[in-house]
């Protein structure tokens, strides 16, 4: 199986669904000749055509209205918020139409259409280059969000969001493009070759978007993530020695609650992690319901681990973004709470 | 009629790509003093042709020709050359730092430096700038010290921001210039807002707004012109038109179907279209639009015709998306070199004094540089982690206060 970075799988699986496909189509801020920003489109247009993959104004609320106008006639189209901090001038597109097109027409028209955009931090971006805004989106019913944190994932998931008959946001994160990020931004920078889901296999293959995936299995405490955080949380739990299960959630809407429930259930603890604010942070979802389901079972409190309640500052990169060291920390007063 | 045909999706591209010639055959480029001008409370239905036609005041021998040509003492023309040439040497050494890795972002505002600074100082004092980020020859223009600027631009300890901000996203109230935000577009309507209440408070200060043609897609763009219309607010809108938005050429924004100017039209408002690289052109029209602004008729909208000589940021190889020579083939020149010419065309400057002004204002940006590494430079050194807790709120509340402690600061 040839070896890909997230750019290059998620460039693959464009590429094999706009060869499959006649109704798929993506357009989006400098997507089409320059191959985009991070060049995850890059030679589509070459391949398959200006009209198959085009440059758009700039204009994001633009890209998603004509999106769904063109998907409510029967394309698929794949639109690239060239950054998830610039989706926001799209928000009401997304949230009064795409997501409600399907109920309020009882149906007749539905919005099958991907949103992809790269999001979150550690690329020293600034307040808006660097946001994580999942929780936005998991607040509206109707639209799915997903969130890959490997080459393989991105490939599968992303096919499967442009199969799928609903709306989805499908969210990269961009600190991941060129391999996988631990949080320890001192040491050098590693590529995703030679990583086991940097094997990608050729052609078509989905992964089901609501499935989350067991990164590592452990019997001490659940930690739930996603996108980098996964990534950094297996960091903590390697430098804390604690055995804890990692739960790689992958898509955030639909959610995976049963894989949830059962390893929380068999750990009795739980920490729940994301780059995005605490506050009103998805994270106070996965608590709530883990309370909900699991309150018998839990031994410590849920703990959270997330961004402060500020905006992205520049220079604060790596006081900002949660590392490992807040992990581990929020790991270790989970363990501690007598039981 | 024609017998019915299948439709086709139309998609734009540009006259040439790399390994193209560079072609810009198609623009139609009036003479210099060609186009009239008509007195500035003129009523807008009585314009409609300037939209579509070109200001251009320098010809080809750098004289000043036609009605707009405005009279300008040398010591002005010389302090607006200075201005260009040090946003151009702060450019130049500050894209140099980022490659060197001493900081993470820079852009340049090569080739269009004389509509910030024209703009700058043909304003008022307390008009303010609601700018895009290439808009430091506004600030050079109005004499902004070099290194809290240079500070910014490294997010360390003396940085007047508190690291918070992505470097050149400045802020300078004192100086006209409206905080700089990463989201392009969204300070378009500011500029309405604040003209607004300048015409509410019966101040006599008016706005400038200014936004890429680029962005002119947003639809912040359009809301701000109807509220502009609608409110008749004193505010000069401004697109600077540099013909591409990073890899976009200017057709991907609507210059295959008419002028970025023209949009004026439908919200019945005055737009010129003006010679972006011609410092007198640039000034007579933002003079002409503030005087109308000032008599209380209202907004105008101005196309500022250019050229984005270098890449779009440091992020980016231009190269990659146009052929590399399209910058030198750009019909309209570089404004430096035209208002040098125009100077020395008149006796008031040489090439000497060129060259010596020119390593005056690089030693300048050196010094500025070299104190500012001095305090350090990104990763090297940050205000205080506090900092990253203050401003949220004017009073911060209780989640922050025990953020704040968390962090241990
Ligand atoms: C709302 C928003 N969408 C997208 C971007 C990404 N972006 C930054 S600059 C830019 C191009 C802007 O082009 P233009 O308005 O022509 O200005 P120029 O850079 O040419 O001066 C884009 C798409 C952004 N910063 N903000």
């Amino acid at each position: 199986m040839p070896e890909l970075s997230m750019i290059k799988a998620l460039n693959d699986a464009l590429d094999v669904m706009l060869a499959r496909d006649p109704d798929v189509l993506i357009f989006g801020e400098d997507v089409g000749y320059f191959g985009g920003v991070f060049r995850v489109t890059d030679k589509l247009q070459e391949k398959h055509g200006a009209t198959r993959c085009f440059d758009s104004p700039i204009s994001e609320g633009g890209i998603v209205a004509t999106a769904i106008g063109m998907s409510a006639y029967g394309l698929r189209p794949v639109v690239e918020i060239q950054f998830a901090d610039y989706i926001l001038p799209a928000y009401d597109q997304i949230v009064s139409e795409a997501s409600r097109l399907r109920y309020r027409s009882n149906g007749e028209f539905i919005a099958p259409l991907t949103v992809r955009s790269p999001y979150g931090g550690g690329i020293y971006g600034g307040q808006t280059h660097s946001q994580s805004p999942e929780a936005i989106f998991a607040h509206v019913t109707g639209v799915k969000t997903v969130i890959p944190s490997t080459p393989y994932d991105a490939k599968g998931l992303l096919i499967a969001a442009i199969e799928c008959n609903d709306p989805v946001i499908f969210l990269e994160p961009k600190r991941l493009y060129n391999g996988p990020f631990d949080g320890h931004h001192d040491r050098p920078t590693t590529s995703w070759a030679g990583h086991p889901a940097a094997d990608v296999p050729e052609g078509h293959y989905a992964v089901p978007l609501g499935k989350a995936s067991v990164a590592r299995e452990g019997s001490e405490v659940t930690v739930l993530a996603y996108g980098t955080m996964v990534h950094v949380s297996a960091a903590a739990i390697e430098e804390s020695g604690i055995d804890a299960e990692l739960i790689d959630l992958r898509s955030i809407v639909p959610l995976d609650i049963d894989a949830i429930t059962a390893s929380v259930r068999k750990t009795g603890r739980c920490v729940v992690v994301h780059e995005a604010s605490r506050y009103a942070g998805f994270g106070g979802e996965l608590a709530a319901l883990v309370q909900e389901r699991c309150f018998y079972h839990l031994e410590s409190p849920v703990e959270r681990v997330a961004g402060w309640d500020t905006p992205y500052p520049h220079a604060f990169e790596w006081d900002y973004f949660p590392g490992p060291a807040r992990v581990s920390a929020a790991l270790k007063r989970c363990l501690e709470t007598p039981a | 009629m024609k017998p019915r045909s299948r439709l086709a999706l139309h998609v734009p591209a540009p006259s040439s790509r790399p390994g193209d010639k560079p072609d810009f055959s198609g623009l139609d480029i009036p003479e210099a003093g060609e186009i009239r001008r008509p007195p500035c409370d003129t009523a807008e239905a009585e314009m409609r042709d300037l939209p579509y036609a070109l200001i251009r005041v320098l010809d080809d021998e750098g004289a000043p020709q036609g009605d707009w040509a405005p009279r300008l003492s040398p010591d002005v023309l010389r302090g607006g050359l200075r201005a260009m040439l040090l946003t151009r040497a702060f450019d130049e050494r500050l894209f140099r730092i980022q490659r060197q890795g001493k900081t993470s972002f820079y852009m340049k505002s090569t080739g269009e430096e004389a509509i910030a600074v024209a703009a700058s100082m043909a304003l008022g004092a307390k008009d303010m700038c609601f700018p895009t980020y290439r808009f430091v020859g506004w600030l050079m223009a109005r004499s902004h010290p070099l290194l809290p600027l240079v500070n910014q631009i490294f997010s360390n300890e003396k940085d007047p921001l508190k690291g918070r901000q992505l470097p050149i996203l400045y802020s300078a109230r004192e100086y006209g210039f409206y905080s700089l935000s990463g989201n392009v577009g969204s300070r378009f309507g500011h500029a309405v807002g604040w003209a607004m209440a300048s015409a509410y408070k019966g101040d006599d200060k008016i706005a400038m707004g200014v936004i890429g043609e680029g962005t002119t897609a947003e639809g912040d763009f359009h809301e701000a012109l109807t509220f502009a219309s609608v409110y008749r607010a004193p505010v000069i809108l401004a697109i600077t038109n540099n013909q591409w938005a990073i890899s976009s050429f200017s057709g991907i924004a609507g210059a295959e179907a008419t002028t970025f100017a023209a949009k004026a039209l439908a919200y019945g408002i005055p737009g010129l279209r003006v010679d972006g690289n011609d410092f007198l052109a640039v000034w007579a029209a933002i003079r002409w639009a503030a005087e109308r602004a000032r008599l209380n008729l209202g907004a105008t909208l101005i196309e500022f015709f250019t050229y984005r000589a270098e890449g779009h940021s440091t992020s980016d190889d231009p190269a990659k998306y146009r052929p590399s020579e399209e910058a030198g083939a750009w019909p309209l020149g570089d404004p430096v070199e035209r208002l040098k010419q125009h100077l020395i065309a008149q006796n008031e400057w040489d090439e000497a004094r060129h060259e010596a002004l020119i390593a005056e204002l690089t030693e300048e940006v050196r010094a500025a540089v070299k104190e500012g590494e001095r305090a350090g430079v990104l990763g090297q050194s940050k205000p205080s982690v506090k900092e990253m807790f203050e401003n949220v709120f004017e009073e911060p509340d209780w989640r922050l206060i025990e953020q704040r402690r968390e962090m241990g600061s």
